[in-house]
């Protein structure tokens, strides 16, 4: 489903990937971890195509299509999603106008029929229930005046909405209590299927307790230095990133 | 000095040339004449002059306008054009600057208000119109002067003690093809007695493009306790020039709630002067103007505050894509004896090009004691930030950013009433919303 190549990228002159090679398929759960200024926030964002990084080198594929060349709506579109880590507010852009507004963009650029209101009302209903949103945060403008806990939720609660088929989960943990980062992994949980992939980066073992990958990466200044399955997560939490740093530089091979 | 002379001034000189309803009494003769003097001596408004730092004139010097359009009172009139959903209620229609009963409805009014156009009143009473057109004013600028000279038309509406007119009055400006490049100059007359009410909404548009330029002169009395509502909906044709100078005194417990979208007009100018004379009188105002091309939009909102215990509250939003220009300017004048004021005025301006640009300048200028005043104005940016994040659900890039300019101004949409009024506002703005560059 998702293949990168040999990735570097840089950001204003700066090489923050530096041969970065990863595969994932439909179903697995793969956690990337790594201590701060290794590349984790980076690689979300050269997926999802946030401007202002620079790929120089290497290829990402995403259903053998080749994403690099995709504006980041049409990558939303053909199914990739990030859940930020700093969820912007946007005052005045009222939270349900907003989420019709991408699944139906969404759902033209696929060729599939838009959806009304009532269909999407009813939609809408469901998820937050599944996801024990507060319905009310539905009639606020998006993220607006919401708490840390409150903006996660409602990335994942978006995610519930649009369905992607990659989901990319940047440091959704950071900034959470735990009983916040239960209800996100309970919501992420859910959304575990056959069909769908995630990335989950973050930089703490914690989360890993309870959204338990398949596999975990660590990336190190650049690339991927390690890979296991969920035991290399308690390994990390253990001995400390420094441990990976002194070993030898592996190749991905999930 | 004599105004340097210019097409424009030999047009406007021809223009006083011809006979004007009312020629009759010496005094208003008197009147035209000396204020036609005084403009010839003074000229158009220049950038030195502080209203008019940001808005020159030069181009329009160089124009010369039709003193009037004699199809004024025959022309055809889309209905299309006069139609404003969820708002259909008495409205008063000019045409290229005449009035037209014929596409007026004011019947349903009858009786809560008294409503004569100008050109009438100059013609069968012009008396009671004597302190307003006899009067020098301060302040007055070129424009007011050429109003004072030249205006045929307009409304003289007076709203009786205590009367509450249940429905809003509408006034259409059209203007439409004729001949050449027409000039029109309106008076309006509004007066709510001791605790009235009225609702009024000024409504600009326009099928053509043939420059017309309408110079609005307006005068609002508010008495005691009286409440007026004043909508503005400016979608003019995009060649128009559009100059209006309101000036409001407000008694004792008065309030004026003040509403604005302006989208259309190359030149369009609005000067609102408020002057809170009475104790606890209060003033807000929501407004939003979004240029494109070469448009040139100009708001001035100047306060006074006069009375004790006085409220003003001002929030402007402003947009501005491709080489348009906009220019705010608020200012908040609290006069010696004005305690207890409470005065404030905020602009936030939006830039959706590198050729685009905005000036806005909040004033604040207190003479009194234990007052609350407050301001800030800004000029930016989509933000990047912002629009990735809409981008990466799916939206595109052009649907985000009309959906980011239209949540910037909704802010000052909200209040509007009646509910078929904001929605109406609220398409409108969808409508015209500029393409940002990168």
């Amino acid at each position: 489903m998702l293949k990168i190549e040999n990735l570097h990228a840089r950001i204003a002159g700066k090489d923050i990937l530096k041969g970065l090679s990863l595969e994932a398929r439909p179903g697995e759960v793969h956690a990337i971890m790594g201590p701060n200024g290794a590349g984790k926030s980076t690689l979300g964002n050269v997926i999802a195509g946030r401007s202002g990084y620079e790929v120089t080198d290497g290829t990402i594929t995403f259903d053998g299509q080749n994403l690099l060349d995709m504006e980041p709506e049409d990558r939303a579109a053909a199914g990739v999603f990030l859940a930020f880590q700093y969820p912007v507010e946007i005052p005045g852009v009222n939270n349900t106008y907003f989420l019709r507004a991408a699944l139906n963009a969404q759902r033209k650029a696929r060729g599939e029929t838009e959806l009304d209101s009532m269909q999407f009302l009813k939609l809408v209903r469901e998820r937050v229930k599944e996801m024990g949103m507060t319905p009310e945060l539905l009639n606020r403008a998006v993220n607006e005046g919401f708490s840390g806990g409150e903006k996660k939720r409602n990335e994942v609660f978006q995610m519930a909405v649009l369905e992607p088929r990659l989901a990319i989960l940047d440091e959704t943990d950071s900034g959470l209590d735990i009983d916040a980062l239960k209800q996100v992994a309970e919501g992420v949980n859910r959304l575990r299927s056959p069909e769908r992939g995630f990335l989950v980066i973050t930089h703490y073992q914690r989360l890993l307790d309870y959204i338990v990958p398949d596999f975990v990466h660590v990336l190190a200044d650049g690339r991927i230095v390690e890979s296991g399955d969920a035991t290399l997560a308690k390994e990390l939490e253990a001995h400390g990133y420094a441990w990976v740093r002194d070993r030898r530089p592996t190749e991905a091979h999930a | 000095m004599n105004a340097v002379a210019s097409p424009f001034v030999e047009s406007m000189q021809a223009a006083a040339a011809a006979r004007l309803p009312g020629g009759g009494p010496a005094w208003l003769d008197d009147a035209r004449h000396q204020a036609l003097r005084a403009f010839i001596e003074r000229g158009l408004p220049d950038t030195r002059n502080e209203l008019w730092k940001y808005t020159a004139l030069r181009a329009l010097q160089q124009r010369a306008y039709a003193p009037r359009d004699d199809e004024a009172a025959s022309r055809v009139v889309a209905d299309e054009l006069l139609r404003l959903e969820g708002c259909e209620g008495p409205r008063a229609v000019f045409v290229n600057g005449v009035f037209r009963a014929d596409l007026s409805r004011l019947d349903e009014l009858a009786g809560s208000i008294a409503l004569q156009p100008f050109s009438d009143a100059l013609e069968h009473q012009p008396e009671p119109l004597r302190f307003l057109l006899a009067a020098r004013a301060d302040g007055d600028d070129g424009f007011t002067l050429l109003n004072r000279a030249l205006a045929a038309d307009g409304l003289v509406v007076r709203v009786a003690d205590g009367a509450r007119v249940p429905q809003p009055l509408r006034v259409v400006h059209v203007g439409t093809s004729a001949v050449g490049a027409v000039a029109w100059h309106l008076r309006d007359l509004i007066e709510l007695g001791e605790g009235a009410s009225l609702s009024v909404i000024e409504h600009h548009v326009g099928d053509d493009a043939s420059g017309h330029l309408a110079n609005i002169a307006r005068t609002i009395t508010l008495r005691a306790r009286a409440q007026l509502d004043w909508t503005i909906v400016q979608h003019a044709s995009q060649d128009t020039t559009l100059l209006r100078r309101t000036d409001c005194v407000l008694h004792e417990d008065a309030k004026l709630d003040f509403h604005a979208l302006e989208l259309g007009g190359k030149l369009a100018r609005h000067e609102l002067r408020v002057d809170l004379a009475g104790d606890r009188a209060q003033f807000a105002s929501r407004g939003a103007f979004v240029l494109d091309g070469r448009q040139h939009g100009d708001t001035e909102v100047l306060v006074t505050h006069r009375g004790r215990d006085t409220v003003s509250d001002s929030l402007w939003r402003g947009v501005a894509g491709d080489r348009a220009r906009g220019v705010v300017h608020g200012r908040i004048l609290v006069q010696p004896g004005a305690d207890g004021s409470d005065g404030s005025f905020y602009n936030k301006n939006l830039l959706l090009s590198p050729m685009a640009e905005i000036d806005t300048r909040p004033a604040l200028e207190i003479y009194a004691d234990e007052v609350k005043a407050n301001h800030g104005a800004t000029v930016g940016q989509l933000d990047d930030n912002v629009l990735f994040y809409l981008r990466s659900r799916g939206i595109p890039l052009e649907v985000a950013r009309r959906m980011l300019v239209r949540a910037f101004c909704a802010v000052t949409l909200d209040g509007i009433q009646p509910a078929g009024l904001r929605e109406f506002c609220e398409t409108l703005l969808a409508e015209q919303l500029p393409e940002a560059e990168a």
